[in-house]
């Protein structure tokens, strides 16, 4: 069992065996999450506080509920009408949460680095739920145990990943978990939505989708990022939907077997094609949401262990 | 006072010596130099021990923070830093709380400076109204005044017509335009250069042929008009052969770098350093190396500080919200060294970039080892190692990139016409 980490502020800083002992150990909590009695009391007296500065619905509710299984304490604060309103910086903000105590701090930051500079002012163990355009963690996590479990190995799969990777921290923590286990990893996109540099990074670089799917065993679309978008990064959504949204025709070139991902909340019709995302024998899409409890109970166990008794 | 030089290294930008030697002084005005045996009938004699004395830096594009930010920096601070830096002349900004657009506004700065800084100041005005980019400034009233030069700083004038309209009015007064060349639409938002570090950070980012464009807008311009032109922060490799044509085509234009530019890159951001966040965003390693050749073939004239103060509550934030910007009046010389050391660049050439040719630009008489000159003078120790703490610093803000950084070179004094300013005397 090995995982040296005190926080989980992203993938970047992990070593591959602390990634598999965090998947072998977010298995264990599938099944106890599939059974009658879901609590375990490995969290008991220790305190969770959820900071959302940005808006989310299914990661704030994952992270509870995680929580809440463990037995730990967990409160949820909505950020955006609190103090920030009121001008305090980040910084204060963490303090003040600080000399409460707690053990467990799950922090989600519309700019990037906010959560390391956070993490830098805290006792307890901080979570990255998700930091600008930077990294989502737990999110690859999750995507990881998905696909380990649906294709039995988490290596030597070819993985294509669509859409807009600009803009996501949810593709940036994927090709570099997927990386660190030694997977091929294709990007497709209209090139207005691609990193500066990204070819650097080690993955293949396709804006024909098609091509870009050949042979892929499996296929993660992003959600198109309206909310981040400056405007004019795509000509219109039904041309986005031509060339770049997932219907079965695209997904023919991938694998027979080929498994369908989305990190969540879907626009269906606009990146994926509805019916093919309801589709229980391609579509993955509610397992991600199972094991992200999981993964994100795996998460906090392992940082509560390292980080000893109460802070 | 009269005071005689010996058993000095004199670094003769002009004549691009490094070599052993004497030098006095005589009312504030450098009296002779030569080598041998120097004369014997000074009162007051130095014995350098073979350190270095060079003319003291003129330090294009320095903020002072003084009216509107003195929390920041104060014309007091500023000039205490600059003596132990041994900066002689700041050339300070315009873009303060209000800014410098106006003869009466630029009164106050000289009054107050020349009230409390123990280092000379040339100050610079504004090119338009209130950085607005939309009226002109007296520039004729401004410059009857005491304005080196007209800048709107890291504002850039995207009206080409007014843009026009300045460089055509400054050239027939003679007045030098200086801008941080850049493309408003391109960079705006931006907070790193884009390249593979900051996608791997998630940071936004903005391509060095943003800086290419403002500058190849600023050179057309400036072949339109035949104004005198400074592009101040050059700071990528894109930007440099655009650059070199019009400086081979003739046209009357002069660029400098900032220090930070030729001894940091991209990655010394690390994990979100908002120290090192400046304007422009730090480059490439490339980008550092051809900026630093620039220099040493002379395509790129100064170097200078950039030295822009921050409070420490605008630097405790995400790196995109945090400002931008350093302070380097104390860290200049030995960053410099750095370049020295390196072998990259020997001390004539480093201090013809950061004393004679800022000089030469301006019109002033500082800036270099002749007999007639003011005695703007330092003396400096090269190879004194030390590690930078940055709360011995004398800026009110403590923003430098260098904090536990190791370094060399050392101000062991700094005069000022004739005058010891640093260490101060009692």
């Amino acid at each position: 069992m090995t995982f040296r980490q005190k926080h989980l502020l992203g993938i970047e800083p992990l070593a591959p065996d602390e990634i598999t002992t965090l998947l072998d150990l977010a298995d264990h909590y599938v099944s106890l999450n599939r059974g009658e009695h879901k609590h375990s009391d490995v969290l008991t007296g220790r305190t969770q506080i959820n900071m959302f500065f940005e808006n989310s619905t299914r990661t704030q509710a994952s992270f509870e509920i995680a929580g809440k299984r463990l037995g730990a304490d967990v409160m949820s604060m909505a950020m955006q009408a609190s103090s920030i309103k009121k001008g305090e910086t980040l910084i204060d903000t963490a303090l003040t949460l600080n000399a409460m105590h707690p053990d467990l701090l799950v922090v989600r930051h519309p700019h990037s680095g906010a959560v390391n500079l956070l993490a830098e002012k805290v006792n307890c163990a901080v979570l990255n739920a998700g930091d600008g355009r930077h990294e989502h963690p737990t999110q690859a996590l999750l995507d990881a145990l998905t696909i380990r479990r649906a294709k039995g190995r988490l290596h030597r799969l070819t993985i294509a990943i669509c859409g807009d990777i600009a803009h996501s921290r949810v593709a940036r923590s994927n090709l570099m978990l997927l990386g660190k286990m030694e997977n091929r990893i294709r990007l497709i996109g209209p090139p207005t939505l691609m990193p500066a540099r990204i070819a650097e990074f080690g993955v293949e670089v396709y804006d024909d989708m098609r091509e870009g799917l050949q042979d892929a065993d499996v296929v993660m679309m992003l959600r198109l990022q309206r909310e981040r978008m400056d405007g004019g990064f795509i000509p219109s959504e039904r041309e986005y939907y031509h060339r770049y949204g997932l219907d079965e025709e695209k997904l023919s070139f991938a694998k027979p077997d080929a498994i369908v991902m989305h990190p969540g909340p879907m626009n269906r019709g606009v990146e994926i094609d509805g019916t093919l995302a309801d589709d229980i024998n391609r579509s993955v899409i509610q397992e991600q949401v199972e094991m992200g409890v999981a993964v994100r109970m795996a998460a906090m166990d392992l940082l509560a262990r390292n980080h000893g008794g109460a802070s | 006072m009269n005071i005689l030089f010996t058993n000095a290294r004199l670094i003769d930008p002009q004549a691009g010596t490094d070599s052993a030697g004497w030098l006095s002084i005589e009312d504030g005005i450098i009296a002779a130099t030569g080598t041998g045996r120097p004369p014997s009938n000074h009162r007051q004699i130095h014995d350098c021990n073979g350190k270095c004395l060079a003319p003291g830096i003129v330090d294009i594009g320095v903020k002072v923070c003084e009216p509107g930010e003195r929390h920041k920096e104060s014309f007091r601070t500023a000039g205490l830093a600059a003596a132990a830096g041994g900066v002689t002349t700041m050339v300070t900004r315009p873009d303060t709380i209000p800014v410098i657009d106006s003869p009466e506004t630029l009164e106050f700065a000289t009054r107050r400076a020349e009230a409390v800084s123990p280092v000379r100041i040339a100050p610079m005005a504004a090119l338009t109204k209130g950085r607005a980019g939309r009226e002109m400034v007296e520039i004729g009233f401004l410059k009857d005044a005491g304005a080196v030069a007209f800048s709107d700083c890291d504002h850039v004038i995207s009206d080409t017509k007014v843009f026009v309209r300045c460089l055509t009015y400054a050239r027939a007064l003679g007045a030098l335009v200086m801008a941080h060349p850049q493309d408003p639409g391109l960079s705006a938002g931006a907070a790193a250069t884009s390249g593979k570090f900051s996608t791997l950070r998630g940071l936004p980012s903005v391509s060095p042929m943003a800086e290419r464009l403002g500058l190849e807008r600023d050179l057309a311009l400036v072949e339109m008009t035949g104004a005198r032109y400074h592009a101040d922060n050059l700071s990528s490799a894109a930007s440099l052969s655009a650059f070199k044509r019009a400086k081979e085509a003739g046209l009357d234009v002069t660029a400098g770098v900032n220090i930070h530019h030729l001894t940091l890159n991209e990655l010394d951001v690390g994990d979100y350093k908002t120290f090192f966040k400046l304007k422009p965003p730090l480059r490439s390693e490339d980008d550092r190396s051809v900026m630093v050749e620039a220099v040493e073939t002379g395509l790129i004239d100064i170097i200078s500080s950039m030295h822009t103060p921050q409070d420490e509550e605008s630097k405790r934030l995400p790196f995109e919200e945090a400002a931008s910007g350093a302070v380097a009046l104390e860290t200049l010389l030995p960053a410099a060294m750095r370049l020295y050391h390196s072998g990259a660049l020997d001390l004539p050439a480093l201090f013809r970039a950061m004393t004679l040719n800022p000089a030469n630009r301006l019109g002033l008489p500082q800036g270099r080892l002749q007999v007639g000159a003011p005695a703007d003078l330092i003396l400096f120790d090269p190879d004194a190692p030390f590690v930078l703490d940055r709360a011995t610093l004398r800026s009110k803000s403590k923003n430098t990139p260098f904090d536990g950084a190791r370094m060399e070179g050392r101000v062991l004094a700094t005069y000022v016409a004739g005058r010891q300013v640093f260490p101060p005397q009692a």
